[in-house]
């Protein structure tokens, strides 16, 4: 068979139904190949939306998403789907065609050096240089993708590669002798693990995006009881704990409420399960929880004290050391310190100013009231921080963000995939209006395919985030940040796209519109005209420590 | 504090941008670097140096060990064989070539070649020796140097795999 057939049966090998792509002369062989496939093919309108929407697809399935491209523009139109999923290690191959083999290195039209390129943005990629390497390759990239610490994977395929005849045999096993992740944990650390939580007055469970990845939220929200402990997570680590759960404390961070910044401040313990301390989660990192010892749970032992420093590390996968740990502790309330806590969260809850305009955070609430089991995709900015303060998210898998890299444009690709796996679901992207523009092509592919996802749009008409600071740290001075627009209907765009548009500028009309949203046959775009001038509080101010945040006054 | 760090990776093309490209990204200074096969068919052994704190070393070795084509990583500073190999070209006349070659004798130096008011010398041996052959040298004139880069080995009957 041709290598373009070998690529098209070893991705049916490794289960794949779905790859989101845009095809071009380099890859036009594979693409033939893929014709004749059950695997469905959905062609995105940009390569950056393919790698956001199989970035989804993999962030909602826990299985690696797959995205295809072209040699040249469409390879670097990739590189920002890459570097997103590579920040937040999702598990994605890309398979990009690259020019013939002789013509590497002449700078032959549409060749791009997309494996240099890619390098320091993918867990591991490869240049095809043997047809006969196919099979094997194309095993390695998904168990590299989808193992350990997962990430992005890229195969570049030059086009005689394509071309050429191979045999095809499937490698059963994988041979990579410099790739061997640590999945139990050390039986010591654990029960020394275990001695230090028993002794801890004021536990927190700090828990990251590593739990989601590792499926072990029903271990991590065992454990917190059987301390019994709250828990504070990342941004990515949303979903680690059902946030309805009274041992929930939301996320923490810059943006987090009050009491969990508080909570983690004050803590005399943090078990921290695969989450990296990243410096919009810790604050001023040097005054992060003062009395705090650390044990810190993580699959990638670079994480371990990288940026604070751990008492006790525990490497390996965060199901199965919790699983153990959890069966070495004994539950021991700790009266006065869930007396503080509660008392923080009674005296700084969430909240905002209710003057009767139309406020994001509003509109955020009846959403999650309209549809609490949605799967919610953000953008970037000011949308994304209400969106994960007031969507109480119950399970793992079902906030779905660009937390590390922080992709304007990712959340309407990103919702794509998720809705392609989970058609029956109802998937929301809560988005900007800046956000929105930067993938809105989009729309086009949503209608092709009947991809009915809902895209919120918190329309400021602002690049509200900077907007925010400029308001806040830059005397007002709000340079580039105003998107004039206020001609620009997104109800109209939605429309010419094939789409239904709708727009809301009260609150009385919010209700009714997200139920009418919801039942509608089609994607739907919503244009929220929001009060301009809202920020985002609480506000850990960049630079300061957790508990120096700042409000409003309401 | 320098480290010397020995990794074996498998032999495959673009496995030496992968591990320059991580000591640039995360801001590691390499001060030398020398790459080799080894006995075993595929597999190459990188001899780094590298200078910073504790942590800094210990990120290094982690992210050294995190790129699928590094097989083995391990800090072999302390109790270690290393060498370098250094050839030097210097000015050399009829009048002072017996002086240089008495000193080249005494650091166990080869030469190599000799042209008429030139020669190249070969020297091997840690990096002071090397530094002290080479000031020696300086009083006749260096016209090149060219070195390897520290390779070394940990002492005894273990072995890196
Ligand atoms: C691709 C990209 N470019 C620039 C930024 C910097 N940035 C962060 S938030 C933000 C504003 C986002 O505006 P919008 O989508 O309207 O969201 P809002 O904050 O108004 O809710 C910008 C420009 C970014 N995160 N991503
Ligand atoms: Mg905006």
């Amino acid at each position: 068979m041709r290598g373009a057939d070998a690529i098209v049966k070893a991705l049916e090998m490794e289960g794949v139904k779905h790859i989101f792509g845009i095809p071009g002369g380099a890859i036009i062989e594979v693409y033939d190949a893929l014709f004749d496939s059950g695997i469905k093919h959905i062609l995105t309108r940009h390569e950056q939306a393919a790698v956001h929407a199989a970035d989804g697809y993999a962030r909602a399935t826990g299985r690696v998403g797959v995205a295809f491209a072209t040699s040249g523009p469409g390879a670097t139109n990739t590189v920002t789907g890459i570097a997103t999923a590579y920040m937040d290690s999702s598990p994605v191959v890309v398979m990009t065609g690259q020019v013939a083999r002789a013509l590497i290195g002449n700078d032959a039209f549409q060749e791009a050096d997309i494996t240099g390129i890619t390098m320091p943005v993918t867990k591991h990629n490869y240049l095809v240089t043997d047809e006969s390497e196919i099979p094997r390759i194309v095993r390695e990239a998904f168990h590299i993708a989808g193992t350990g610490r997962p990430g992005p994977v890229l195969i570049d395929l030059p086009k005689d590669v394509t071309t050429a005849e191979i045999e095809f045999d499937y490698p059963e096993k994988v041979n990579l002798p410099g790739y061997k992740p640590k999945y139990s944990g050390h039986p010591r650390q654990i029960k020394r693990a275990a001695e230090l939580i028993m002794k801890a007055e004021r536990p927190v469970i700090l828990a990251g995006g590593g739990v989601i990845l590792s499926n072990a939220s029903e271990e991590l929200t065992k454990l917190a009881e059987s301390i019994p402990a709250y828990v504070a997570t990342s941004l990515m680590g949303k979903g680690a704990i059902s946030e309805t759960h009274p041992l929930s404390l939301g996320f923490v961070g810059m943006h987090g409420a009050k009491y969990a910044n508080y909570a983690v401040q004050e803590s005399d313990l943090i078990i921290a399960v695969g989450i990296r301390f990243s410096d919009r989660t810790t604050g001023r990192v040097s005054d992060f929880a003062p009395d705090a010892r650390i044990i810190q749970i993580d699959i990638d032992p670079a994480e371990i004290g990288k940026n604070v420093g751990v008492e006790i590390p525990i490497v390996g996968d965060a199901k199965l050391i919790l699983g153990e740990l959890i069966r070495h502790i004994n539950y021991r309330r700790r009266k006065e310190w869930e007396e503080r806590i509660e008392g923080w969260k009674r005296d700084y809850p969430l909240r905002f100013r209710d003057d009767g305009g139309l406020k994001p955070q509003y509109i955020i609430q009846k959403i999650w009231e309209t549809q609490p089991d949605a799967i919610v995709t953000t953008e970037v900015g000011q949308n994304q921080m209400w969106a994960a303060q007031y969507f109480k998210v119950k399970r793992p898998r079902q906030f779905i963000t660009s937390g590390g890299l922080g992709t304007m444009g990712f959340g309407f690709p990103a919702a794509m995939g998720v809705k392609t796996a989970f058609p029956e679901k109802q998937v929301v992207d809560i988005a900007g209006d800046g956000s929105f523009l930067m993938n809105i092509q989009e729309l086009a592919t949503c209608v092709d395919f009947g991809i009915n996802v809902r895209v919120m749009v918190l329309n400021n008409m602002f690049l509200g985030m900077v907007r925010q600071w400029q308001e806040l740290f830059y005397d007002e001075r709000y340079s580039a940040t105003c998107l004039k627009c206020k001609e620009m209907s997104f109800e109209k765009i939605a429309e010419g796209f094939g789409a239904v548009g709708m727009t809301v500028e009260k609150p009385s009309e919010v209700e009714d519109a997200l139920k009418e949203a919801f039942e509608i046959d089609a994607p739907v775009v919503i244009d929220f005209r929001v009060d301009r001038l809202e920020n985002v509080y609480p506000m850990v101010p960049a630079g300061a420590a957790l508990h120096e945040i700042i409000d409003e006054e309401v | 504090m320098r480290h010397t760090i020995a990794a074996l990776v498998e032999d495959k093309p673009g496995v030496l941008a992968r591990v320059a490209g991580l000591f640039r990204r995360r801001g590691f200074n390499i001060e030398s670097l020398a790459v080799g096969v080894t006995e075993k068919e595929g597999i190459s052994r990188m001899t780094i140096v590298v200078s910073g704190d504790d942590r800094t070393i210990e990120q290094v070795t982690k992210q050294l060990n995190k790129l699928i084509d590094v097989v083995k990583v391990s800090d072999v500073s302390a109790n270690s064989v290393d060498r370098e190999l250094a050839l030097i070209k210097v000015s050399a006349s009829p009048q002072n070539r017996a002086e240089i070659i008495e000193i080249a004798n005494i650091f166990r130096a080869r030469i190599v070649d000799v042209a008429r008011d030139s020669m190249i010398i070969e020297v091997t041996g840690d990096e002071d020796k090397i530094g002290a052959f080479i000031d020696l040298m300086r009083q006749y004139g260096i016209k090149e140097v060219a070195r390897t880069g520290k390779i070394a080995m940990q002492r005894g009957a273990r072995s890196l795999e």
